[in-house]
C-alpha cells in the first residue's frame, strides 16, 4: 500500500513537472482574444482572411512565432480586418500531433491563407495540402512541394554572419558563445554564419558552441549561459527561441549583481532589446532580425491580390530586408558599425558568400 | 444505497463536479463556460472528422495505459513507458523506411520491431531490479532520457543529418483508406483495433494463464510467492518486458499511424507519463484502461477546439481539463461522501 501511495505521489510530481514545463513564460497571451468570433461581418472592407498555426512555442515566444503573429496583426490592421473568423487569427499547438488538426480547423473556418510557422510543420502541411487541394497554405522555414503551398526560407546565415562580426569586434575577452536550440538545418545556418562572421572579423576569437536540444527550456538556456560566462565568454549569440530567454536571464542577473560586468547577449528573430533591460542598463548588444513578419505580410498581400505564390519557394535574405541586424541603440560604437556595414554591403553585392553549413 | 448504484454514481458525480469547477474557472477569467464546453463537445464529437481524430488520440493512450497497468499489477512502477514508447516509435519508423516488403510481412515486422525495442528498454530496468534490487523507478526515469537522446542521434544518422526520417512505405502503414473516407480524412488508423486486441491480450494473460497468476502473486507479496516456489526474479523481468512491449506498441501507433515518420524531439511526448494517470484512473484493470484512455484522449483532443471555436486561451483550457481529470481521479473522496450521506439517511430513519 505504501508503495502505491509513493507511486501516486511520484506520478503527480511528474505530471506537475510536465505541466509546469509547458507553462514557460506567459505574460500577455490574452491581450485581445476575448473578441474571438464576435467580430464576424462587422467590418468587411477587404475580402481576405488569413490565419496561422504556431508550433509549440506560442505567439508570445518573443521570437519566431511572435514575429509571424505581429506580421499578421499588422496586415489585419492595414486592411481593416478583425481578429476572428473572416479576419485574422492564430491557433497554438501543444504537441506535434496537433499540427494537422489546427491546420485543418483553420481551413475549415474558410481562411484564405493558412500559415504553418516553423519547419516542424513540414509533414503536416504536406499531408493537409494533399487532402485540401483548394486551400492555400504557406510554410515558413521548410519546403513543401505542392501546387497550393508557398514555401518561405530565410538566409539566416547572412544575419548571423553580421552578428559574428559584431561579436568578434566587441569581445574584450577574446571568447564568445553560441547557444543553439535543436540541431536542425535552420539553427545550423545561424551557427555557420556566426562562425564565419567571427572568423572573418578576427580569427583569434574563440567560439564556444553549445546546443541545448530544445526551444522551450529557459532553464537549460540559463545554465548553458552560466557555463559560458564562467568560462570567459563575454558575448553570447542565441538561436534557441524560448530557451534563449534563459540566456537573457543569466546575463541580466550578472549585470544586476555587478553593474560593471561585461556581459552581452545577441538576440534572434525579433528585436530583443526589451528583453535585455536591467534598470538603466541593457545587455542586448543587437539582434539578428528574421523578418518572418514581413514574409507573412507579403504573402498575405499577394494572396489578397490573387497572386498567392503557390508551388514556389521564396527566399529572403539581407538584400531584400528579410534578414538584418537590429538597432544596437549605441551599444556598438560607430567605427565598428561601419565595419559591419562594409561586410553587409559585400554580402548584398555577392562579394562574400556566407556558408550554410559548418565545415 | 446498493453497491452498483454507487459504482455508477461516483464517476458521474465526479465528472459533473469537475465540469462545474472548470466552469467557475472560465467564468472568473472572463469566458463563457457554455460556449467553452460546447466547443469542447464539438471538438470531441462535433463531426465525423473530430470523432476519427479523437479515436486516433485515444489509441496510444490505451497502450501506454496498459503498459503502466501491467507493470503495476506485478508490483512494479514503470515510469519508463515514455522512453519505451520513443524507442518503439523509432524502431517501427526505421523498419518502415529501411526496407520495402509486401504489406503482409512489412506491417507486422514494423509492429514487432516496436514491441521488441520497447521490451528491450523494459528489460534493462527489470534485470537490474531482479539481480541487484536497483529501484525500477530510478532506472526507468533515466532510461527515458537515454531513449530521447539516443533516438535523436539515430534519427540524425538515418536521415543524413536531417531532423526526421522519410515517410514510411505504405506497405508498413497502419493508415486506412476506409477509415479516412469514413471520417473525412482524419488520421484514424487500424491501430485502434490493435490496441483493443491488446486490451484483451492483457486480460487473458492476467486472468487466464499461470504466468498472469504468478505475476499478480509477485505483485501482492514477493516473499509469499517465493515461498510458494515461484521464481520472483524471472517474473519481475517478464513483467517489465511485457510492459515495455505494450509501450513500444504505443510508439508504433505514432510511427505507423499518426505521423508515418519519426522526427527528433526537443522533449518528451507526454503520452507515457499520461499513461500513468490512465492506468491509475482505470484502477490498473484492462477495462479500466479503456475508460481512462477514452477520457484522457477525448479531453486532450477536444481541448484543441476550445481556443479555435470559443477563443479561450490555451492556458485556461489546460487548467479546466486538469481540473476535470483531477475530480475523476479523486472519486474515492466522493464515494466516501456518498456513503456518509447514505448512512445519515439510515440513522434518520
Amino acid at each position: 500500500m505504501t508503495k502505491r501511495k509513493f507511486g501516486l505521489g511520484l506520478s503527480l510530481m511528474l505530471a506537475a513537472g510536465t505541466m509546469l514545463a509547458a507553462c514557460g513564460s506567459d505574460e500577455d497571451t490574452s491581450t485581445d482574444s476575448s473578441t474571438g468570433g464576435e467580430g464576424e461581418g462587422t467590418e468587411e472592407s477587404s475580402d481576405i482572411a488569413v490565419a496561422m498555426v504556431t508550433d509549440v512555442g506560442g505567439v508570445d515566444d518573443k521570437s519566431f512565432n511572435q514575429s509571424a503573429w505581429e506580421g499578421l496583426q499588422k496586415f489585419g490592421e492595414d486592411n481593416g480586418l478583425e481578429k476572428g473568423d473572416g479576419g485574422f487569427d492564430y491557433l497554438q499547438s501543444q504537441s506535434d500531433a496537433d499540427y494537422n488538426t489546427n491546420l485543418n480547423n483553420l481551413i475549415r473556418r474558410d481562411f484564405d491563407v493558412v500559415f504553418g510557422i516553423g519547419f516542424l510543420m513540414e509533414g503536416a502541411v504536406a499531408e493537409i495540402a494533399e487532402q485540401q487541394p483548394d486551400a492555400q497554405i504557406a510554410i515558413i522555414d521548410a519546403v513543401v512541394e505542392a501546387d497550393n503551398v508557398a514555401s518561405v526560407l530565410f538566409k539566416e546565415q547572412e544575419g548571423a554572419f553580421l552578428a559574428g562580426v559584431a561579436a568578434a569586434l566587441m569581445s574584450e575577452t577574446g571568447k564568445v558563445g553560441f547557444v543553439g536550440g535543436m540541431e536542425i538545418p535552420v539553427i545550423e545556418r545561424f551557427e555557420a554564419g556566426f562562425l564565419a562572421g567571427v572568423e572573418a572579423a578576427n580569427p583569434d576569437v574563440e567560439v564556444d558552441v553549445q546546443y541545448t536540444g530544445a526551444f522551450d527550456k529557459a532553464e537549460l538556456g540559463k545554465t548553458t549561459a552560466n557555463r559560458m560566462y564562467q568560462g570567459g565568454a563575454d558575448i553570447i549569440f542565441h538561436a534557441a527561441g524560448g530557451t534563449g530567454n534563459g540566456v537573457f536571464t543569466e546575463a541580466k542577473e550578472r549585470k544586476e549583481a555587478d553593474a560593471d560586468a561585461n556581459v552581452w547577449v545577441i538576440g534572434v528573430d525579433s528585436d530583443q532589446y526589451d528583453e535585455g533591460q536591467v534598470g538603466d542598463a541593457n545587455i542586448t548588444l543587437t539582434s539578428v532580425l528574421k523578418r518572418v513578419d514581413n514574409a507573412v505580410y507579403n504573402i498575405s498581400e499577394q494572396a489578397m491580390n490573387g497572386e498567392f505564390p503557390g508551388g514556389e519557394t521564396v527566399v529572403y535574405g539581407l538584400a531584400d530586408d528579410g534578414i538584418g541586424l537590429a538597432d544596437s541603440r549605441g551599444a556598438i560604437p560607430e567605427d565598428i558599425m561601419s565595419q559591419i556595414e562594409e561586410f553587409k554591403q559585400q554580402i548584398v553585392d555577392g562579394d562574400v558568400t556566407v556558408p550554410e553549413t559548418v565545415e | 444505497m446498493s453497491n452498483r448504484a454507487t459504482n455508477i454514481l461516483v464517476p458521474l458525480v465526479s465528472v459533473i463536479l469537475g465540469l462545474l469547477v472548470g466552469a467557475v474557472i472560465m467564468l472568473v477569467s472572463g469566458y463563457n463556460p457554455v460556449v467553452g464546453y460546447t466547443a469542447l463537445w464539438n471538438g470531441i464529437f462535433g463531426d465525423l472528422y473530430t470523432i476519427g481524430e479523437t479515436l486516433r488520440q485515444i489509441t496510444p493512450y490505451l497502450l501506454a495505459g496498459l503498459a503502466v497497468a501491467f507493470a503495476f499489477r506485478s508490483g512494479l512502477f514503470n515510469i519508463g513507458v515514455e522512453g519505451q514508447l520513443i524507442v518503439g516509435w523509432f524502431a517501427a519508423a526505421y523498419v518502415g523506411v529501411a526496407v520495402e516488403l509486401p504489406k503482409i510481412i512489412h506491417l507486422p515486422l514494423a509492429i514487432l520491431a516496436a514491441a521488441v525495442a520497447g521490451a528491450l528498454w523494459g528489460f534493462v530496468p527489470g534485470l537490474l531490479k531482479a539481480k541487484f534490487r536497483v529501484h525500477e523507478v530510478i532506472v526507468t526515469i533515466m532510461m527515458n532520457y537515454i531513449a530521447l537522446h539516443v533516438t535523436n542521434a539515430l534519427i540524425k544518422t538515418v536521415s543524413d543529418g536531417g531532423d526526421r526520417t522519410e515517410k514510411i512505405f505504405t506497405s508498413a502503414s497502419l493508415r486506412s483508406e476506409f477509415f479516412q473516407n469514413l471520417t473525412e480524412f482524419s488520421r484514424l488508423h487500424y491501430g485502434i483495433l490493435l490496441a483493443l486486441i491488446m486490451v484483451g491480450v492483457m486480460w487473458l494473460i492476467l486472468e487466464k494463464t499461470t504466468l498472469g497468476y504468478e505475476l499478480k502473486a509477485v505483485g501482492f507479496n514477493q516473499n509469499a510467492s517465493e515461498y510458494a516456489g515461484m521464481n520472483v526474479n524471472k517474473n519481475i523481468i517478464l513483467a517489465m518486458v511485457i510492459s515495455g512491449a505494450f509501450a513500444g506498441l504505443a510508439g508504433a501507433m505514432e510511427a505507423l499511424g499518426t505521423f508515418e515518420y519519426v522526427s527528433s524531439k526537443g522533449g518528451f511526448t507526454g503520452i507515457g507519463f499520461d499513461g500513468i494517470a490512465v492506468a491509475l484512473l482505470g484502477m490498473n484493470t484492462p477495462l479500466g484502461v479503456i475508460f481512462g484512455a477514452t477520457l484522457f484522449g477525448s479531453l486532450k483532443y477536444g481541448a484543441l477546439n476550445m481556443p479555435n471555436e470559443a477563443g479561450i486561451p490555451l492556458e485556461i483550457v489546460e487548467i479546466v481539463i486538469a481540473v476535470i481529470i483531477f475530480f475523476v481521479a479523486s472519486g474515492y473522496i466522493i464515494r466516501l461522501l456518498l456513503l456518509r450521506a447514505a448512512n445519515k439517511k439510515k440513522e434518520a430513519k
